[in-house]
């Protein structure tokens, strides 16, 4: 590598993608090049940096200067005065809502401060198009010590004593099903890493794929080496087109140097990594459903036994890792089972990476230890509530976890605290939400997603959701009644009792935990025939406060379907029966005279 | 003569994507997704003719077309219109966005315009939560986008044109 002074890292994620960070890369390149600059200072674009909500982002090293909220139009005055002059541009630095003072260094910034990053130690920090950056970085020396030092026991031994369980929500100890598909006797078995990300809200598998892409490749060839395995698939969403990219670029580049393919490192060890493709279907990240969709066929579930470790793709022994798992694997080897088993709590070592989204002051992708609190998550990491609002619940663990409230603020986050307060960890979406968010309109947005994406096989989870769905909808309705509370409560269970496989049996979590939670909210619908946070269009009433209503007319000429009537400069009168609930009269009034009862 | 009526140079392009990956029954998925990406949607007729190639019937390739949601059997729009509907953008007001849209263009999800300039579709995280709620619109990503924007955004492809905005 040539011997530059300066890096400018330029987040090329797809968040930051979508705000023309690709632009920002080439003003940089430009402005570099007119100065006459390019032997000293590097342009290199990064996976994510994980602090969406500031993006696009860009950072420059040595001096780790964080810049946010870049326009392209800002490289020249970044190049002039940073580079040039030495002079940070004050304006595009981080000002930190809470305390209001700028921080320019991202080591300062309340974001970064709590995080403990291992699984995303990479992104935001190479050029993931880039083999040699990963190589410098440690890369591939863990598939050398492996090859070179370890027997496979040894290598399925070292990830036993880690701890290391299964990222993608199962939780399931990792070096335990690579011994499991180690024992199965066949000629041929399959590594696949499943990067079917279906969670709506939680990006970190793809974020590792397009940050840093060699990471999984190299871990996938150790436990190919673990287990007996000449092969690996990744089977990655078609939604994903930047990751694929990048992956195939790592796959190239891994295989022209040897370090995929025949032979490795010239050791005998043969492997090698291909893609498959999904076409969305949540399904599809439960493993037996997974390898049939790879097989070509509807990507249903099947009942384990035979778990894939024994049968799998194709009928030979497959051991399926999550993207985040692979990713901490390298890491293990290399550091040791005992450091990574020194991170975390009691059951759950290591860190999870959580996509933290919602009604939150920063976005973002973050990686924190096992152990950490929820509150220190939203509100030291995150920021606290946007707008200043008041927070009322976190929904963990995507439409299989539950909601929790203020009083699980303090629970170490790991897998098994957050399973007994009702949720889970899941593949670690985390969305916050305020009190402007009604708990039976979620429960039920999430039940919309299972109904959607259930894939039918089984009766409790196709008709079972149904019926659930349908109860929530007429108490959205104002139409529900207490029994219905209970009919909800009752069916929730039996839907998790007997379904096949983890979508169905997770299915009614998000109802059960807000029944639980926020019964009051329920209650209030049923009951009084009120939404409490005002979301629930068919329960709310706009009305005219006589009092205020200067009788102008305004409302009376934006009503769309005419319900308002009334005299000029006399107060008006809203037809509940013809009202529509759009909301313009309120929007358009101008004396606060209308009211949301 | 066969009862499927596709055009030559379609049957031909099927025929090649089909042969890509040796007409094996077990490459079905790959197969659409590269019919897809060439024909832009999967009409009755081609799944009959891919059925044929990969010799299996048409009753499991029209079902594992209508399983997963990125194959569709209806074409798109020119300009197609997707509102991400994943959590963090639903709780960020992603649903009054997407009704606009339908309201606007008096179009239900799934359906194109009669013109056959704009079609709805929902989409699941595109990732970019931090833009929450996002439109897209073809590869355009529109962010932050709230329900009064909606007029602008689709007046900036009425023409065809994205200059011709207002």
């Amino acid at each position: 590598m040539a011997d530059y002074k300066m890096h400018m890292l330029v987040c090329g994620g797809t968040g930051c993608r979508a705000s023309e960070s690709k632009k920002i890369r080439q003003n940089l390149d430009a402005s570099i090049q007119a100065n006459g600059l390019e032997d000293s200072v590097q342009v290199v674009e990064t996976g994510c940096f994980g602090f969406c909500e500031k993006g696009p982002v860009v950072k420059i090293l040595p001096d780790n200067t964080f810049y946010v909220q870049v326009r392209p139009e800002d490289a020249d005055q970044i190049v002039a005065e940073h580079i040039v002059k030495g002079r940070q541009v004050k304006h595009l630095l981080y000002e930190d809502p809470t305390k209001q003072e700028v921080i320019a260094d991202s080591k300062d910034m309340g974001f970064y401060k709590k995080q403990v990053r291992i699984a995303l130690r990479n992104c935001g920090f190479i050029d993931p198009e880039n083999i040699d950056e990963y190589i410098s970085r440690d890369g591939y020396a863990a598939l050398a010590t492996c090859l070179g030092d370890m027997t496979p026991e040894q290598v399925i031994d070292t990830m036993k004593e880690s701890g290391l369980r299964g990222r993608g929500g199962g939780g399931f100890p990792t070096g335990l099903k690579w011994q499991f598909t180690r024992n199965s006797v066949s000629e041929q078995k399959y590594v696949v890493c499943n990067a079917d990300e279906g969670d709506p809200g939680a990006f970190m598998d793809r974020s590792i794929l397009e940050g840093d892409p060699h990471s999984v490749l190299e871990a996938m060839a150790i436990c190919g080496y673990a287990i007996g395995a000449d092969t690996g698939l990744i089977y990655i969403r078609a939604e994903y087109p930047l990751a694929i990219d990048r992956l195939k670029v790592a796959i190239k580049q891994a295989r022209e140097i040897g370090l995929l393919g025949n032979d490795i490192m010239g050791t005998g060890f043969n492997f090698d990594v291909e893609l498959r493709y999904g076409a969305g279907a949540f399904v599809c990240g439960e493993e037996t459903a997974l390898i049939h969709s790879m097989e070509g066929l509807r990507g249903e579930p099947t009942f384990k036994p035979p778990f894939p470790a024994v049968e799998g793709y194709l009928k030979k022994p497959t051991n399926v890792n999550n993207v985040e798992t692979l990713a901490n694997v390298p890491v293990i080897i290399n550091k040791g089972a005992e450091w990574f088993a020194s991170i975390g709590t009691d059951k759950s070592k290591g860190t999870k990476v959580f996509a933290l989204a919602g009604k939150i002051n920063n976005v973002g992708l973050i990686e924190v230890p096992m152990g950490t609190t929820l509150r220190e998550v939203i509100f030291d990491i995150g920021g606290g509530i946007k707008d200043g609002k008041k927070f009322k619940a976190v929904q963990t663990g995507g439409p299989s976890g539950g909601c929790l409230t203020e009083e699980h603020l303090d629970t170490p986050i790991d897998f098994d605290n957050l399973l007994s307060v009702g949720s889970m960890m899941g593949s670690g979406g985390m969305i916050v939400m305020d009190e402007d968010d009604c708990m039976v309109s979620v429960a039920k947005f999430y039940l919309e997603f299972t109904l959607d994406e259930s894939c039918g096989k089984c009766t409790p989870c196709r008709i079972g959701n149904k019926r659930l769905y349908e109860i929530l909808d007429k108490i959205t309705q104002g139409k529900g009644t207490k029994e219905d509370l209970d009919r909800l409560r009752m069916l929730g269970n039996v839907i998790k009792d007997t379904s096949l496989c983890g979508l169905g049996q997770t299915s009614p979590n998000p109802i059960l935990s807000t029944l639980d939670n926020f019964y009051d909210e329920y209650l209030a619908h049923v009951e009084d025939g009120r939404c409490p946070a005002g979301q629930c269009k068919a329960l709310l009433q706009y009305k005219i406060i006589d009092d205020k209503c200067t009788g102008c007319t305004l409302c009376f000429r934006q009503c769309p379907v005419a319900a308002i009537s009334g005299e000029r400069k006399s107060p008006h009168f809203i037809d509940q029966s013809l009202c529509i609930k759009c909301g313009v009269c309120y929007e358009k009034c101008k004396f606060d005279a209308i009211e949301i009862v | 003569m066969s009862k499927i009526k596709l055009a030559e140079h379609v049957i031909e392009t099927v025929q090649a994507i089909c042969a890509q990956y040796n007409n094996e029954e077990g490459e079905l998925i790959n197969v659409l997704h590269g019919t897809q990406s060439k024909l832009g949607y999967l009409p009755a007729e081609v799944q009959e003719l891919i059925a044929k190639e990969l010799d299996m019937s048409v009753a499991k390739v029209y079902g594992v077309v209508t399983f997963y949601s990125f194959f569709t059997m209806t074409p798109m729009g020119k300009h197609p219109i997707s509102i991400c509907t994943g959590t963090a953008c639903y709780v960020r007001g992603a649903e009054q966005v997407l009704e606009e849209f339908k309201r606007q263009l008096k179009l239900e999800v799934g359906k194109t315009t009669d013109d056959g300039k704009f079609s709805i579709s929902c989409l699941r995280c595109v990732g970019a939560c931090g833009l929450a709620p996002v439109v897209m619109v073809g590869e355009k990503v529109y962010g932050r986008v709230s329900p009064q924007q909606v007029r602008k955004i689709i007046s900036e492809y009425q023409d065809g044109c994205p200059s011709h905005a207002e």
